[in-house]
């Protein structure tokens, strides 16, 4: 029951962080390098791990935003001095990087606690197994999951920063072009959303591996874009959508005996499933009752 | 604010400025300067680089040469003197934003990037949208505004920003007459408090009504100068006549060996 | 890195490798051939995907398959490769619609459409798996092998269809060839021409699909989108021509294949994908890095040549600066007055000068450096093309005077004969520059008796 607790804990706080840096990836017209981002986070945790031997949180934050950003620069150098389309230059850097991981992961199978499944999946089910402990190993205090305390720090910071700079974050989000006019500078707010995407993948990694973490960044924060009027609403509905994401996906995952991680990663796509067909009807019905009835309509 | 002190340099000082798009040269060595005080109009055929020297000038786009100075100094010294109101093509309008947020952006320069706009600024904003006739409309969603209203926020937003310099870029292309109304209506407001207007405009019949000075632009300057004395036939001939095509072919070429990147400055 | 020198050296690998070679293995023979087949077909039809601008299609096409396998096991409890193709292709095309549908109907992006598609339909596939996983059935085991392609796992009848899949896929581009072309060029264009555009799009979505679902044994679902994509790009370096692109690409295709399999022969453990993706990712760097016209090595050297061609020309028109200054007597100049009329750095202007010498152009003595004949005749000619453009500048542009030098400074490195002659008939031949400085004749007519390259000179 406690590890039960822990658990949705644990995939409560993922869903809400990606969904919030997702929600900028989505207006920011970023989704495929959010994508990108978090696949090469593998490569970025597996060379933190052998060099420092450590699956510590400093070692693996800095690791993942290491290469995150190397991702993001080299996409961006790729598609400028090799004139390539961005979203080809993109594809390029993040498959090699993967592989590399990959390729590493199996070369060192056992060294490392990860393996190709784990990847895919994250574990969220063992979660509750590898805990913190202060103090001594035998006297000390079990302070809950590794997981769940790496996820709540950087939960924290990406909260605290969308709160602090939430105005400069809407401006260069909504208008780059007005943002640079007024002096802002446009390149460094485009990296600082980049580390909190490597930030997020990396400390979900554990609960939903490497690429399920995409679709819990942008599937509840495309379904809070449909609805959403501003960007405050927006941020709201994309975390309760993950939310609800993560209580439909666990319960799923209880009742046909799958994993969990997918199963919310599923149900996500299943609410947002539900939104767009109800858009649908509702826009068709306006549209027959009302021939000439004004813009509401999507283009 | 206290404009006159500064006004012994001209509010814009366009100098050898040369832009291209990939290698086709956009524009050519061009240098002008405007007065203050004035709105000027901004003329040529399409793709004559019009809405390119707005976004060079507000460094969106990089220069290849050249300088640009308002009111004698580097754009990063004027920015808030200096308000840019973009094409409104270039916007997601579904984006979840309402009308206030949008204008509210234009007190951004002033802030730090922590800070929230605070009741000062939103006094400004609520003036300017009234200004504009859009305060009923400040808590829809943008998606939900006509072509024109659209229009009226961004000039709203760029009023916002209380500059003494405004650069538009084709602010009446596709707007109804109340919005054209109302543009007009700011120029005048705005010329009365001794504000500069630059337009990218494209309407040839409402040239000398609208505006007081013309700088007509072709890949190159043709020509700049009061409406009165430069709007001539044969100027209009030269700008809408036909490139120099020498001089496009071997800037082009230039720029596709890079041979001015290659040539030791002297 | 250790442990993969490890790899190659622990004993036996290399008599595995002879044995890979001496085609002993029928089995490996035909994984070799199957990979090296679909490494042709899909960088061929990665291409087109990459030309219409979709290059990340691929990715969210071998994502989406994974929910079809899974749902066509469950559905008939059976390992057949047909099925499980049929499967996943049905399931690929539905992500292909949904990708195409969520942009067009609803506010969704494109590229948030990509996005959702990839990551719902891999999700969904993860979670049918892990409840198959759970179920007690037979031969269930090694379904996890298409997310990171395992060519060591390959039954033959898989290989059976690898090869016919990929076979009809170049049989079906050889044949469409011209219209593919033409749309993944210019859409609109094709489509007021009256070619049924809808028609060759769903077919080469059908090609992408079926290149990425075979490939998935191989390489996996994962980094299926590498072996599309990368191809082509680095293809791209090499050629501007549709048809090399083409052939290059299925080479590097094929290449990275024959390495991937031979790894996966030597580490039977190791899966294929990862590989296959590393390797054309280095052939990739190698193309940006080393293509000719493209190649970024070319690019620095061409630029390198450039700077010194320039460099020479300045300090020939400083020569005849100074010649001209000295009444037109030829006598020689040393570095001194050369540096005082250019501004340039001593051990650049000492090295130019040296190539200058090199190529007879100039000549070296006690007391300075003078222009050759050949030297005065070019020095000349540059100096005549400067002064034109001047006047071009000044006449035509309304530039003053003093604005036209620094533009004159590079476009007289440009100008050919033709143009030459182009602005002679527009500024009327003229004698004088803005400046009011001489302009030198050119050829014909200084000296009439040397012939003029182009030949139509007369005056």
């Amino acid at each position: 029951m406690i590890s039960d607790l822990w658990i949705l804990a644990t995939a409560s706080l993922v869903a809400v962080a990606c969904s919030m840096v997702g929600s900028f990836l989505i207006l920011r017209r970023q989704s495929l390098l959010g994508d990108a981002i978090s696949h090469s986070v593998l490569l970025g945790i597996v060379l933190a791990f052998l060099a420092t031997d450590s699956r510590s949180l400093p070692v693996m934050l800095s690791g993942a935003v290491l290469i995150g950003l190397t991702t993001a620069w080299l996409s961006d150098q790729l598609h400028k001095t090799g004139q390539l389309q961005s979203d080809a230059s993109i594809g390029i850097v993040f498959t090699l990087f993967f592989a590399v991981g990959v390729i590493l992961i199996s070369l060192y199978a056992g060294d490392i606690d990860l393996d190709q499944e784990c990847v895919l999946y994250g574990e969220i089910a063992f979660v509750p197994f590898d805990t913190v402990i202060w103090g001594d190993l035998k006297t000390g205090i079990d302070l809950g999951p590794r997981a769940f305390w790496m996820i709540l720090i950087v939960f924290a910071a990406v909260l605290a920063s969308v709160v602090v700079f939430y105005q400069r974050l809407q401006t260069v989000t909504f208008h780059p072009t007005l943002a640079v006019s007024l002096g802002i500078n446009v390149v460094f707010w485009h990296y600082f959303m980049m580390t909190l995407v490597s930030m997020t993948t990396v400390a979900s990694f554990d609960a939903v591996g490497a690429i399920l973490v995409v679709a819990l960044l942008v599937i509840p924060a495309s379904t809070a874009y449909l609805l959403a009027k501003s960007l405050k609403q927006m941020l709201w509905m994309a975390a309760g959508f993950a939310e609800l994401a993560v209580l439909i996906g666990y319960a799923l995952a209880f009742w046909l005996d799958s994993s969990i991680s997918a199963s919310i990663a599923v149900s996500a796509g299943i609410v947002l499933l539900a939104v767009v067909v109800q858009q649908q009807f509702y826009q068709r019905r306006l549209r027959t009752q009302t021939a000439i009835q004004s813009p509401l309509s999507a283009n | 604010m206290n404009s006159s002190l500064v006004s012994a340099q001209p509010p814009i000082r366009v100098t050898n400025l040369s832009m291209r798009y990939h290698y086709k040269p956009v524009l050519t060595d061009v240098s002008f300067e405007i007065p203050e005080g004035k709105t000027i109009a901004i003329i040529g055929p399409n793709g004559a680089g019009k809405s390119t020297l707005l976004k060079g000038m507000m460094e969106l786009e990089p220069l290849i040469e050249g300088q640009v100075e308002f009111f004698g100094q580097p754009l990063a010294n004027k920015r808030l003197t200096t308000a840019y109101v973009p094409q409104r093509e270039e916007i997601d309008w579904d984006f979840p934003i309402d009308v206030m947020d949008v204008v509210l952006m234009g007190r951004h320069g002033q802030l730090k990037f922590w800070q929230r706009p605070s009741a000062q600024d939103k006094q400004i904003a609520e003036q300017a949208l009234k200004d504009l006739k859009m305060w009923e409309f400040r808590d829809r969603q943008i998606s939900q505004l006509s072509g024109g209203q659209q229009q009226r926020v961004f000039l709203a937003r760029a009023l916002a920003q209380q500059a003494n310099l405004y650069l538009m870029d084709e602010p009446f292309a596709g707007v109804d007459m109340a919005t054209e109304k109302a543009i007009i209506g700011l120029f005048h407001t705005l010329k009365a408090q001794g504000k500069t207007i630059v337009c990218v405009h494209h309407d040839l019949n409402t040239v000398d009504t609208y505006f007081d000075w013309v700088l007509m632009i072709n890949a190159r300057l043709v020509a700049a100068g009061p409406v009165e004395t430069t709007l001539t036939p044969e100027n209009l001939q030269k700008t809408f006549g036909s490139r120099l095509s020498l001089l496009n072919d071997l800037t082009e070429t230039m720029y596709r060996t890079r041979l001015n990147q290659a040539h030791d400055h002297d | 890195m250790q442990a993969e020198f490890e790899l190659l050296n622990a004993p036996g690998s290399w008599e595995l490798w002879l044995e890979f070679w001496r085609f002993e293995d029928m089995n490996a023979l035909w994984v070799l051939s199957g990979s090296i087949l679909l490494g042709i077909s899909a960088s061929v039809i990665g291409a087109f995907a990459f030309l219409r601008r979709r290059s990340l299609i691929g990715d969210a096409l071998a994502h989406a398959a994974l929910p079809g396998v899974m749902s066509a096991f469950l559905l008939f409890q059976t390992r057949d490769p047909v099925v499980m193709f049929l499967g996943a292709v049905v399931s690929s095309f539905a992500g292909f619609f949904m990708i195409d549908w969520l942009p067009k109907h609803t506010k969704i992006k494109a590229d948030a459409a990509l996005a959702i598609t990839l990551s719902f339909f891999f999700a969904l596939g993860l979670m049918l798996l892990s409840y198959i996983q759970g179920l007690n059935v037979e031969n269930k085991s090694g379904l996890d092998k298409i997310l990171f392609g395992q060519a060591a796992a390959m039954s033959q009848q898989d290989i059976t269809l690898l090869m016919y899949v990929t076979v009809f896929i170049l049989l079906v581009v050889t044949l469409l060839f011209q219209k593919l072309r033409l749309i993944a060029f210019n859409l609109n264009y094709a489509r007021t021409l009256g070619i049924p555009v809808r028609f060759y799009e769903f077919t080469l979505a059908l090609l992408i699909v079926m290149s990425v679902v075979v490939g998935l044994q191989l390489v996996g679902v994962v980094l299926m989108a590498a072996v599309l994509l990368t191809p082509v790009a680095a293809a791209r370096f090499w050629s501007n021509q549709l048809t090399t692109i083409l052939v290059v690409a299925g080479g590097l295709g094929a290449f990275s294949a024959i390495i991937s399999t031979q790894i996966s022969y030597l580490a039977p453990a190791m899966p294929t994908g990862p590989w296959m993706v590393v390797s054309l990712a280095l052939l990739f760097i190698i193309s940006l890095l080393f293509a000719p016209q493209r190649g970024l090595v070319h690019r620095y050297l061409q630029q390198r040549a450039l700077r010194f061609k320039v460099a020479q020309e300045n300090i020939l028109r400083t020569l005849y600066k100074l010649y001209e200054r000295g009444d037109f007597q030829q006598r020689p100049f040393n570095i001194g007055d050369i540096q005082a009329l250019r501004a340039m750095p001593t051990n650049a202007l000492k090295k130019t000068l040296k190539r200058l010498c090199q190529q007879q152009l100039i000549e070296d003595s006690v007391n300075g450096f003078r222009l050759t004949e050949a030297g005065l005749q070019q020095a000349q000619q540059l100096t005549r093309r400067h002064r034109l453009w001047e006047n071009y500048l000044n006449e035509q542009m309304d530039l003053p005077p003093d604005q036209v030098h620094t533009q004159a400074e590079r476009i007289e490195h440009l100008l050919t004969e033709e143009q030459e002659q182009q602005l002679e008939m527009e500024l009327a031949n003229p004698h004088f520059d803005p400046h009011g400085r001489d302009i030198p004749q050119g050829d014909a007519e200084r000296q009439p008796g040397v012939k003029a390259q182009g030949g139509k000179h007369d005056q």
